[in-house]
Formats: C-alpha cells, structure tokens, sequence
C-alpha cells in the first residue's frame, strides 16, 4: 500500500510524458493520483489514529561501496503519514483542477506528466530512510519545478525563472550537500534511524571546518539548514519564489504553495533529533524565520500582480513555519504547513479562476467590479484569506496562534524578536489578503469591455477541486489541532518527533500565555482588514497619498528591498563577465585556437605538403629512403652516442 | 657440419616443403591444359593453402630447429603463418570475379600467390640472416609480377616497376645492413649473433648494420620514411594484387621484424628502441595527415597501412612479451579489418565498371544499407572506436607501450589516431550524408565478396565477445619468443 502511494504517480508520469496522447494521459494521471490520495489517507488514519506502527519498506540496495551502504525504501511514520496525504490531496486537486485550467493549451500531456513527476520526487523526499534518497528527491522536485517554471518556454521571462530558481536553489543544494558529507563524517552513517540514536552521545563532538572548530551538531544543523533555505525561499534565497510565478498557476499552486517549498520545514522537522542538540542552529532558524515572515509581508503589501502577492504571503507564511521550527515547536510548524497547504493551493487555484475568467489577466490594476460575475470563486477566496489571516474558527487561525504563542513562551531574546515580528507579520497579512480581494472583486471594474463581457465562472472540473480544498481551509484546523499541537500530540507523533523536555513549548503554551498576549494576534487581524476596508472601499485616494508621503519607503519595498539588484551587482554580472571571458577568451581563442582549431590547420596544411611530396618519380622515392637511412643513423649517433 | 646436410630433419618444415610441391605440381596442371583454366589452379591452389593451414597446428606447441639451425619452427611463427596462409587464401577468393572482369584470368596468378606465400613462410621461420633474406626475396619477386600483372595498361606495368627498382634497393640496404653484422659479429646465425652480442655494449659498425636492416625490412611493412611506393603501388596494382599487398606481406614481413629484433638483437633493444619509436612515430602520424587529403580509395587505405604498420611498431618498440602479444593481436586484427574494406573496394562498381573514388560512395547509406553498414563497421573499427575490434588492437598496443614506460610514445599514438579518425569517418559521412547523382553502386553480384565482408564484420563486431581464443594463442604464442 505505502509503494502503491508512492510508485502511482511515478506510473502516470511516465506514461503521460512518453506514450499517451493528451486525453488520456490528462485521465490516467489524475485516476492515478486519486487512488494515491485514497491510499495515503487510509495510510494516515492507520499509522496516525489506529496506531499501526511505524514501518520502513526496503525496496532494493542501491549503493553499497566500503562503509557506505543506501538503499532504496519507503519510510512511513507520522511525519511522513501527515506529508503524504498533503502532497498527495493537493496534488490531485490540482491534476483535476489542470484538466480544466490547461485547456487551451498545446502540450497538455508533458504538462501532466511534470506534475506526476514533481508529485513522485516529492514523495520520494518525504519517504526516505537516508540521506541520500532524501536528496535525490530534493534533486527531482527542483528539476520538476525548473521543467514546470519553464513550462511555457516561448516565454523568455518564464526561461529566465526556471533558470532562475534553479540556481538559487543551487546555492541551498550546496549546503544541504555539504551537510550530509558532514553527517557521514560524524557519524559513519547515512541512515536516518541510526544517525538520530546517535545524535545524544555526538553533542559534545568538535569538528574542524573551514579551519575552525565547531560543535559537529551545530555545523550539521546550519548547513542543513542552508539547504532548507534554499528550498523554502527563506530571507537571502528566497528571490527565485516570486519569479517563479511565471509558471502555470495549477503549478504555483502545488509546488510554490503547497508542497515543494515546504520541504525545507519538513527537513527541519525531520531532523528534530538533530536540532534539539542544536541550540545555535536553532536561533539562526528562528532569526532567519521571523525576518522572513516580517519582509515578505511588507513587500506584500505593495505589489499588484494577483500572483505575486501570494507567493510573497507564501514566504511570509514559510518564515512562521521557520521560527516555530527554532522555538521547538515542530509540532505546529508541521500544522501550520499541514493547514497552510490546503487554504494556500485554495488561495492559488482561486486566483487561478480569476485569472482565467479575465483572460489571463493578472495585475490587480485592470480587475475590479466582478465579484457578482464569479461569485464562487469570490467565496473560496474568502475562506482561503479567512484562514490565512488568521480568523477564527478557520484553519489558519489554530496553527498560526499555535506557533505565536510558541515563541512567546519560549521567551529567549530571539524568540520574542519572532514573536512581535509576528504579530506584526498578521497585521500585515491581514491587509494585503483583503487588499487583494477589494481590488480584485470589488469597485468599478477597470478591465476594457471585451474583458469584462467574457468574465464567465470557471467550469465545474475547477470549481470542485476548489470546494475540497476550501473544506479543509474551514475545517482542517479546528478538528485536527487537538492531534497535532493539543493534548492528544503525544500519542499522536510518536518518536517521529523528537523535543527535548526543556525545550517542550507547545506543553506551556496553555499556561503561559495570558491577557492580552492571548488575543493580539487576531485582534491585529481585525485591524488589519479594517484598514484594507478603509484603504481601498472606503477613502480610495488614501494609498496613493500613502505612497507620497512615505515615498522612499514605498519604493523601498515596491522593489522588494532591492535583493535583485543587489545580487544581480555582486552575483549576476561579474558571473556574466566572468563566464564570457572565459568563453570568449579563454576557450574561444586560446584553447580552441591553440587546440582544436589550431592542430585542424596544421594537420589539413600538412595533408597538402604530404602529398606534394608524394610526386611520383622514383628518384624522389629512392632519395627519400637514403636520406632516411643517413638521417636515421646519424641522429642516433649524434643524440646517443654524442659522436661527432 | 657435414652429417646435418646429410640428413636433415625435414618435419619442422613440413608445411612449407608441401607448399613448394603443391605450388610446382599446380603450376604444371596448369601449364598442362590446353586453354587457360583459371578457375581450376585457383581452386586448387584454395585447396593446397588450407591444407598447409591444416598442417600449421602440428607444429604450434613447441619450438624445433632444422637445416643447420636456419630455419625454426615455433608457436610465434605458426600464430603468424596462420595469418599469412589465411589471407592468402582470402586474396585469391577475392580475387576471382575482379581477375575475369579485368582479363587478367592467367592461371599464374594463383600460382604467383602461392610462391609469395611459400616465401613469407620462410621469412616467418627464418633463424639465420641468409634464410632472412632468400625468403624476403622468394616473396618479393612474385609481388613484383603480381603488381605488373595487367601489362596492358600503364598504370600497373609503372607500379610493378617502381616496386620493383625500390625493392631492389631496399635489398641492397638490407644486404649491406647483414653484411655489416656479419662483419662485426662473425655470424649469420641469429643464435650466434645473439651470443655474440650478449653482454657488452654494441660496437658503431653493428648498430649502423642494425639500422640498414631495419630499414630493409621497414620498407616491406612501408613504415616512415621507406613507404613512398606504397600509395603508387597501391593505386596501380590492379585492386585484386592490392588487396593481397596489404593483407599477407605486410605480416610476414612484420613477424621477421619482430623476431629478428627480438631474437638476436634482443640484448640491444634499448640500442633499437630510439630508431623504431622515431620511424613508428613517423609512420602513425603521415599516416594520419596524408590520407586527409585523398581523393582515391585505394590510395587512402595505403595510407591506412602505413599508418597501422606505425602502430604495431609502437608494440615492437615495447620490446616485451605483451609488446609482441600486442603486435601479434593487432596484426590479426589488421588482417581482418583490411580484408573486409578491400571486399568492400572490389565491389565499388557502377554501370559495370570498377570505380575509385571516395565520392562514388555516397548514398551507399540508401541504396545499399547493408554494405555502408558494413563498410561503417570497418572504418569504426579502423578509427579505433569501441566496442569494436580495432579499438582493442589499439588498445593492447597502447598499454604494451605504457607498461615498457613509454608514454609519450603511446600519447603520440593516441593523438595520430584522433587525427586518422577523421578520413576513416569522412568515409561513413559521404556514405550516409551526402546524396548520390544518378550514378551508384552497382548491387553486389559476387556471393564470395558478400561472404567474405559478412564474416570479417561478424568477428570485428563479436572479438568483444569472444576474445579468449585471439588473446591466448597470442599470448603463448609470444612466449615462444621469451624462451
């Protein structure tokens, strides 16, 4: 059963990618990834409700050289369970969802074959029992991303995204790469179970790096943890997230959203028996978490294109996940992933709805005035926004309060730089959320008439797929918190993850947090609609004289802190300038000058004296031979015999 | 001195004494018919060769002496006499379609053949510097006819007289060269020189004598710079006799090399070394660099053969048993690949007339998929690509001459054969890339060409897998030489 989930997709995408026509392959891959979501949910009750053990299938040996030994399996414990029925519920939501939303395009079975692929390398993330599987679906999921960014490659923006995200997700790869070297170093292993018995007896451990001495745990833990970065689009590498929204919104929705980008927060969560011996690592993570939760919101708030402002929410969301990772609260980073995947892919696919009703259009500046014309999606987009921002009793609310609280109560000083980033990280996200519905569905429409006339709601195999997952935004938070972060997460994690017992937040949070700290994040919520009501209902003129009288502030964050500036002075150009010397110069002239080209010329202008030699005449013939003779005999005698 | 000329013992001698009267008895069936009977001698003389083939596995396990020492039986000289009979053998049934299109059907032909074999096999199993050279001669001088046999035309009569006047002083230098030795050695013997030589370091007069009989015999291979009448004879011999030139004498003449240095100036390879590096140096890179500029597919494979005789002297510069393993499995390997493009050559005809040229091969790839697929197979092999034969030929070579320290030498080697990759492949682009006017191949009309070519791209594809049989005989073969 645990292989059927995972090997289904794998099945479709082969299958779609190398055989079918569109039809079926847009059939068989979503049939495919129904039974795999049937499976992984009856996995999920089984393993995390009716107390299955946690088990570990081996398929085949894969590498076995010296001391290394990897092999191919199927890891299912909770943590896996909890990732495996959101990857693959969202993901066949958004298969479904595709059908509909890909139906004027050319190459529809490639793109359902990315997505399958995407799905099983993420899987594969997600199940593995060592390292290496690990990045080998850490691998396949960035290829997937590249391949589905650059989906449509006529576009040269869409090229320039997948290029993109693939190189930035190269500079997270390295560390993650460099961290598992630096685990088979300490430990002698790469296999999960192993290595987390013996994290206790390494904390002590020093390790040279870079000339330096580290404790090993923590240098494991940071470089994993830049991997994570990478992967999650945390503050310094996250630049590649919001271009990555050139790629087709079903697939900003699945990878972007939902699953791909929250594989660094699982990887975290994973290496709980890590982390824990890791108290440094974990306030980098909290840091870098809560700086992100806090910029991304910012940028949020003043960028137009629909899209772009719920990737930038993503990240924002990304960093909570992060900090409650550093605080010890993996418990309710992975709810708030588990929450987040449903009402962020309903958010995406909504948006993906208005995008198709407007004719593709997506910057805010040109909707308006539609809400009664799609009515449906203007409701999903609601529920989606309640649960992101955080009103109860919707989704979101139970995991983000879970994770606020978290840091409040761990009360370490970075902690609580989290924590008030946090709230001020709602208040934002409250904002932007209903900014973007006001702008979109609400005043007078500023589309040309043509538009406005073709404004249709989308068809039902879209629409049902937005109902599922706008159910598990509603209802996924209020009926599981009790199993993730409540009373009940003991028996419902298992060893799967694992908190030392000073470092147990989430046992405290019902007595430590009081007054008003108890209410701050929704009230900020409230405040934050109530501003986006007034903002863009109410005094209409009230942004623009906003942005002209904070207007170097304005700027600042309309260009996302200048990060792509930045990195395209230190990183992009000199890489160009570099690449072209070397290109040009270095293998265009001189080795290829001196190299191929050169010795060509040579050879085909010693070709033509070789055969002018060749004359014909047997005297020719017979002096060359003498001479050959004299010559040979007197070199020999004159280099070895030194004669004369 | 006196009894052994009473009564010699004739046994190691067996295969080549019933050569001699086979070749007398077949040149008197001939001369016997009223009319020319071509196809009778030149069946008969299939038949005489593969019995002296039968007769060669008698004598290939262990090493015997006769006639005062001057003629030896051995492993190494059976491996190689095996080759020769075999492409002896291989050239006349080639031959046989071309000779009657040509009008050179004579009955001597076959026969011609047959002498040129019986003096190959003397040089493979001569242990004396007289035996060296009656043999050298016995061979050269029926090659000589062959190369002039269509006398009508000037072509041929040009290269059988070029041949033939540049023989002849590639002889007079071999003679000086042996005479030479025998001055300063006072031996002919290759066991008394060897004695003579063992020991101290060699004196001026016998290392020029050694040079002047490298040069002889690099002539017979056409090794750099004795290889001027190669591509002339090539061309104008008719396609038939070329084929012959480059698939039996080359070997017989590389065995003598190989045995002669081996053996008796075994003691001075570090002496010989430099000279043979220099001349295969030499040969594998014109080899490479002239060929480029051929037009004339006949011209191009002379080219190829001095090129591959540049590299089996890579494995005779070696100077040790896997050097002459190395030597003996390329030889072979040669032979093969040699016979399946010249099969390949007498089948390029149009409108029922032989062509030459490169570009009468193009849109081979359409017209005849299986004869470029085969012609591909050879050049692939030839250029050295794996998996196929001539990339292990290349190979063992290669790492002889690495294991002997020679690296700059196998480097040099590596890089001609890069080079000389490219008019092997400009081959298979003409044949499969360019496209043909009205005038292509004719199909192929003669069975024996096309059995021939199957069987020589079956074992250049499967020497990959079954390389046992090749490699071993080799390997004891090159033993015999290190006793």
């Amino acid at each position: 059963m645990e292989v059927i989930a995972v090997i289904a997709p794998l099945i479709g995408a082969i299958a779609a990618g190398l055989f079918l026509e569109e039809k079926p392959a847009q059939f068989l891959t979503c049939a495919l990834m129904v039974v795999a979501a049937f499976v992984s949910l009856l996995l999920f009750r089984d393993i995390c409700f009716l107390g299955t053990a946690p088990h570990t299938i081996t398929l085949f040996d894969w590498i076995s050289s010296g001391s290394l030994h990897v092999s191919w399996s199927v890891k299912f414990d909770q943590l896996t369970a909890v990732m495996a029925v959101v990857i693959n519920v969202v993901s066949c939501m958004v298969h479904i969802y595709s059908v509909g939303y890909m139906h004027h395009d050319e190459h529809k079975a490639r793109f359902m074959s990315y997505l399958s692929l995407f799905t099983f390398a993420m899987l594969m993330l997600v199940t593995a029992g060592n390292f290496i599987q690990l990045f080998f679906g850490w691998e396949g999921v960035g290829l997937a991303s590249y391949l589905l960014i650059g989906f449509w490659n006529h576009k040269e923006s869409a090229n320039a995204a997948a290029v993109k995200a693939f190189v930035m997700n190269r500079i997270g790869d390295w560390g993650l790469a460099l961290g598992i070297f630096a685990i088979f170093m300490v430990f002698g292993t790469l296999d999960y179970d192993t290595v987390f018995a013996a994290a206790a007896s390494k904390k002590d451990l020093m390790v040279t790096f870079l000339d330096h001495q580290f404790p090993a745990l923590e240098l494991i833990g940071f470089l994993l943890f830049i991997g994570a970065m990478g992967k999650s689009a945390q503050l310094g590498l996250h630049t590649w997230l919001p271009d990555a929204m050139e790629g087709p919104t079903p697939v900003s929705a699945l990878i972007h959203a939902a699953t791909m980008v929250t594989a660094g927060v699982f990887l975290v969560a994973r290496m709980s028996p890590i982390y824990e011996y890791a108290p440094h690592a974990r306030e980098f993570i909290t840091f870098i978490g809560a700086l992100t939760a806090f910029v991304a919101a910012t940028i949020g708030m003043t960028q137009f294109d629909i899209k772009r402002v719920i990737a930038y929410s993503t990240m924002s969301q990304l960093g909570y996940m992060f900090f409650a990772l550093g605080v010890s609260a993996y418990g309710a980073a992975v709810f708030h992933l588990f929450t987040h995947a449903f009402f962020k892919a309903l958010l995406f696919l909504g948006a993906g709805s208005v995008i198709h009703a407007m004719s593709d259009e997506q910057d805010m500046n040109r909707m308006g005035g539609i809400w009664r014309l799609i009515p449906f999606t203007y409701a999903v987009m609601w529920i989606g926004s309640l649960a992101l921002a955080g009103v109860p009793p919707f989704a979101g609310f139970f995991s983000k309060d879970t994770i606020l609280e978290s840091a409040f109560v761990a009360h370490t000083p970075f902690s609580m730089m989290a924590y008030w980033l946090g709230i001020v990280a709602a208040f934002m996200t409250a904002f932007y959320s209903w900014r973007l519905i006001f702008l979109t569905f609400h005043g007078a429409p500023r589309a040309d008439e043509k538009v406005m006339a073709h404004v249709h709601e989308s068809p039902p195999i879209m629409t049902v797929p937005l109902a599922v997952l706008a159910l598990g935004a509603i209802g996924a938070g209020l009926f599981f918190s009790k199993f993730f972060v409540g009373e009940a997460r003991g028996e419902f994690w298992g060893n799967a993850i694992f908190v030392l017992h000073d470092n147990d937040v989430l046992s405290r949070t019902e007595e430590g947090v009081t007054g008003i700290y108890k209410f701050l994040p929704t009230i900020v919520g409230a405040f934050g609609i109530a501003l986006a009501y007034l903002f863009y209902i109410r005094a209409r003129h009230l942004p623009a004289v906003m942005a002209g009288t904070f207007g170097r502030i304005h700027d600042f964050l309309y260009h996302k802190w200048y990060f792509d500036e930045l990195y395209n002075i230190i990183g992009v150009i000199p890489t160009f300038f570099l690449g072209r010397a070397l290109w040009k110069t270095g293998d265009g002239e001189v080795i290829d000058g001196l190299g191929p080209d050169g010795i060509a010329e040579v050879v085909s202008a010693s070709a033509v004296k070789a055969h002018q030699v060749q004359s014909g005449y047997i005297y020719h013939y017979a002096f060359a031979m003498l001479i050959g003779v004299v010559a040979i005999v007197a070199g020999y005698l004159y280099f070895f015999r030194g004669v004369f | 001195m006196i009894k052994s000329f009473i009564t010699p013992e004739l046994m190691p001698a067996f295969p080549e004494i019933s050569l001699a009267i086979a070749a007398m008895l077949i040149l008197l069936f001939g001369i016997s018919r009223k009319e020319e009977d071509y196809n009778s001698v030149s069946n008969l003389s299939m038949l005489a060769l593969a019995a002296v083939f039968m007769t060669l596995c008698k004598f290939c396990t262990e090493t015997a002496t006769t006639f005062n020492g001057m003629f030896i039986a051995d492993a190494f000289g059976a491996f190689m006499k095996a080759l020769v009979v075999t492409g002896s053998f291989v050239s006349i049934m080639l031959a046989a379609k071309y000779v009657e299109r040509q009008r050179i059907m004579r009955f001597e032909y076959p026969i011609l053949i047959l002498f040129a074999t019986l003096g190959m096999m003397l040089m493979i199993s001569a242990n004396d510097l007289i035996a060296l050279y009656m043999g050298l001669e016995m061979q050269s001088l029926p090659l000589y006819v062959l190369a002039a046999m269509q006398r009508d035309t000037v072509r041929s009569t040009e290269a059988g007289l070029k041949y033939f006047v540049l023989g002849a002083l590639s002889s007079g230098m071999l003679l000086y060269g042996a005479s030479l030795i025998y001055g300063y050695t006072g031996a002919t013997g290759f066991d008394a020189i060897s004695t003579a030589l063992a020991g101290h370091p060699a004196g001026l007069g016998i290392i020029v004598g050694m040079v002047l009989l490298l040069s002889g015999l690099a002539f017979k291979i056409s090794a750099v710079p004795f290889h001027m009448w190669t591509p002339d004879v090539y061309e104008g011999a008719p396609t038939s006799v070329t084929a012959f030139f480059a698939i039996a004498p080359k070997l017989a003449a590389l065995a003598l090399l190989t045995r002669t240095f081996m053996g008796p100036f075994g003691h001075l390879a570090d002496q010989w070394r430099q000279v043979v590096v220099v001349i295969s140096v030499a040969s594998m890179v014109l080899g490479s660099v002239a060929a480029i500029g051929q037009n004339n597919i006949k011209r191009l494979l002379a080219y190829s053969s001095i090129g591959n005789m540049g590299y089996a002297l890579v494995g005779l510069a070696a100077a040790s048993p896997a050097g002459v393993q190395a030597i003996m499995i390329y030889a072979a390997i040669y032979m093969v690949m040699t016979i399946g493009a010249f099969a390949v050559v007498l089948m390029m005809k149009q409108k029922d007339r032989m062509v030459e040229q490169i570009s009468d091969l193009s849109g081979l790839g359409d017209r005849q998929p299986l004869l470029a697929l085969a012609m591909t197979i050879m050049m692939f092999s030839m250029a050295g690509i794996p998996p196929l034969a001539g990339f292990f030929g290349k190979l063992f070579i290669f790492q002889a001459a690495i294991g002997s320290g020679l690296y700059t030498l196998a480097v040099l080697g590596v890089l001609a054969s890069v080079i000389g990759a490219y008019y092997y492949l400009r081959i298979i682009k003409v044949m499969y890339f360019e496209t043909a006017g009205d005038d292509v191949i004719d199909k192929a009309s003669d069975g024996r060409l096309n059995l021939l070519l199957g069987i020589s791209s079956a074992l250049i594809v499967l020497f990959i897998v079954f390389p046992g049989p090749l490699l071993t005989s080799a390997a004891d073969a090159a033993q015999s030489l290190f006793k």
